[in-house]
């Protein structure tokens, strides 16, 4: 017993330690971003006005556009075509190493060598840069979380349902539409919010795929540029923001996904 | 076998032609491109060398690599380190917190990985919360500068990654059969001696998918050392970027780019016979 009891608080201890390894950074960047002298050696009281600064930021509400209209294509493509792949992978009779790699590749392969790869693609094809080439290659990492979160869904799938309706007569279109995909559906929400806020967030493939000039910069290209010519009270009610959210389409994505945990 | 109606090649088709024109053409020229010469106005001139891939031996590069490798290795071994102990604390949590106490530490992971960086920045400047927390408590020496270091760098990346190595090994361990465990246990070896030959062999592979993961995200890193080790501290990813944009030597850039995904390619090919063998191990100790 008493093993179990000091076994159980040296886990809380980890526990609490990690976790304030991973939020106190977090916290201390939201905290600020409402200190009114917006430096972290004084704290002046309680204020928003960094927020109200942003608003007034046409920079930043360009790129805060831009980001979206990114993330919205490229996430609606990916979603489709992420969740018609997992189907096709988990269909198959026989897996395949091939398939399973080329669906992998998106997830690990360094972001500046995908970087730098696409623009070299892009340019020897002399094809125009800016927004639409942002969503193109997005859309390769993206579809491949779809895939992957789809695909869990997949494998517990009870497939007698569909044989079920198959022989009370339904037609394999009928079927897939009033049987296979409702019970997919939060999988593939799951998957397209992902997506929306793996888009949201990526800045380097953004950066080597936008082209020059201002028209097409996002969000993180934004913040980057901020970062480089130093800490400021904006950029912390910016991450703010960003990150509130990324954290509340991921509670959602979770929410909606929360049967697969079990 | 019940949506045998569809065909799985028509349906994977689209997202397949998409990673074929996207992702596997693009490398595929990259790769062409580190085997021909650089323009004098940058661009490429189509004539076969082994130029770029020499260079790489070269002094001053090798010094970029090893040091990438060694910051990548150092990061990975401290992110296992911080993560195993969480992920084993996480798996031995109630049931019911499991889910919860995992999806937040793996929430930050998801969220702007520039705003993560940009965080050790506000810790570790010399104005910075950690040198305002020292001069609280007294301390009246100069400001530490803890920014712009390979310290720093180490920090940020461990940071950035730890999220999905607790995953992985969280993942080996709520796999782990624990009547191995009680067996080990009752059989008269000691918690540390059953830790070491049962619990930790058996979630290697977690261990090694997170560490893997760590390292290759890590050596080919351009964010980090751009941000935390002030441009002071190349790393490979960042020496990529500048035969891009700055330098304009494509191939040399393209060649560097090719050596990632190598190293890439090789770790998971070793990472996934590991884990094979030890499936096989597992299948063993249960006979």
């Amino acid at each position: 017993m008493m093993g179990f009891t000091r076994q159980n608080a040296g886990g809380r201890a980890t526990l609490i330690l990690v976790f304030g390894f991973l939020y106190v950074p977090i916290a201390v960047l939201v905290g600020l971003s409402f200190n009114e002298a917006g430096l972290p050696t004084v704290w002046s009281g309680f204020s928003t006005k960094w927020y109200g600064a942003l608003l007034g930021n046409a920079d930043i509400l360009g790129a805060a556009w831009n980001t979206l209209i990114v993330a919205v294509f490229a996430t609606a493509i990916a979603t489709v075509l992420g969740t018609l792949l997992a189907l096709g992978i988990e269909t198959r009779r026989r897996a395949s190493t091939g398939l399973e790699a080329l669906v992998f590749a998106p997830m690990v392969i360094p972001d500046i060598v995908l970087a730098v790869a696409l623009l070299s693609f892009f340019s020897r094809l002399d094809v125009t840069l800016g927004l639409h080439t942002i969503v193109v290659s997005h859309v390769i990492f993206d579809l491949a979380f779809v895939c992957s979160i789809v695909r869990a869904r997949l494998k517990h799938f009870d497939h007698s349902i569909v044989e079920a309706s198959r022989d009370l007569g339904a037609s394999p279109w009928t079927t897939f539409w009033r049987v296979t995909f409702p019970v997919l559906m939060p999988a593939i929400v799951a998957g397209a919010l992902l997506a929306f806020t793996l888009s949201i967030d990526e800045f380097i493939i953004a950066f080597f795929t936008a082209g020059a000039g201002r028209s097409s910069i996002t969000l993180p290209m934004q913040i980057y540029s901020m970062i480089r010519f130093g800490i400021t009270p904006e950029i912390n009610a910016l991450a703010t923001i960003v990150m509130s959210v990324s954290a509340a389409v991921l509670l959602v994505s979770q929410w909606l996904n929360k049967d697969q945990l079990r | 076998m019940s949506f045998q109606a569809t065909r799985p090649n028509l349906l994977a088709a689209p997202a397949v032609a998409w990673l074929v024109a996207f992702m596997v053409a693009p490398c595929l020229l990259i790769l062409g491109y580190a085997f021909f010469e650089r323009g004098t106005w940058g661009g490429v001139v189509y004539t076969f060398t082994l130029e770029n891939f020499a260079r790489v031996v070269d002094p001053l590069y090798a010094r970029i690599f090893l040091n990438s490798a060694r910051i990548a290795a150092t990061a990975t071994v401290l992110a296992i380190l911080i993560a195993y102990p969480a992920a084993y604390a996480i798996s031995r949590a109630p049931k019911s917190r499991q889910a919860i106490l995992l999806f937040f530490a793996v929430l930050p992971f998801w969220s702007n990985y520039l705003i993560r960086t940009y965080a050790w920045i506000v810790l570790l400047n010399r104005e910075g919360l950690i040198n305002t927390v020292l001069r609280w408590g007294g301390y009246e020496g100069e400001p530490l500068s803890m920014l712009y270091s390979e310290g720093a760098v180490i920090v940020g990346l461990v940071y950035n990654y730890l999220p999905f190595v607790i995953l992985a090994i969280y993942s080996s361990l709520s796999r782990l059969d624990m009547s191995l465990v009680e067996a080990s246990r009752d059989l008269g070896a000691g918690p540390v001696r059953t830790f070491l030959r049962v619990t930790l062999p058996l979630t290697l592979p977690g261990v090694a998918a997170g560490g893997v993961f760590v390292f290759v995200l890590s050596i080919g890193n351009f964010v980090t050392p751009a941000l935390l080790g002030g441009g002071r501290f190349q790393m490979i990813g960042n020496l990529v970027y500048d035969q891009f944009l700055t330098a304009s030597d494509w191939p040399f850039g393209a060649a560097l780019g090719m050596i990632l995904i190598a190293i890439m390619i090789v770790l998971l090919t070793l990472q996934a016979r590991a884990t094979s063998r030890a499936s096989g191990t597992v299948r063993e100790a249960q006979r």
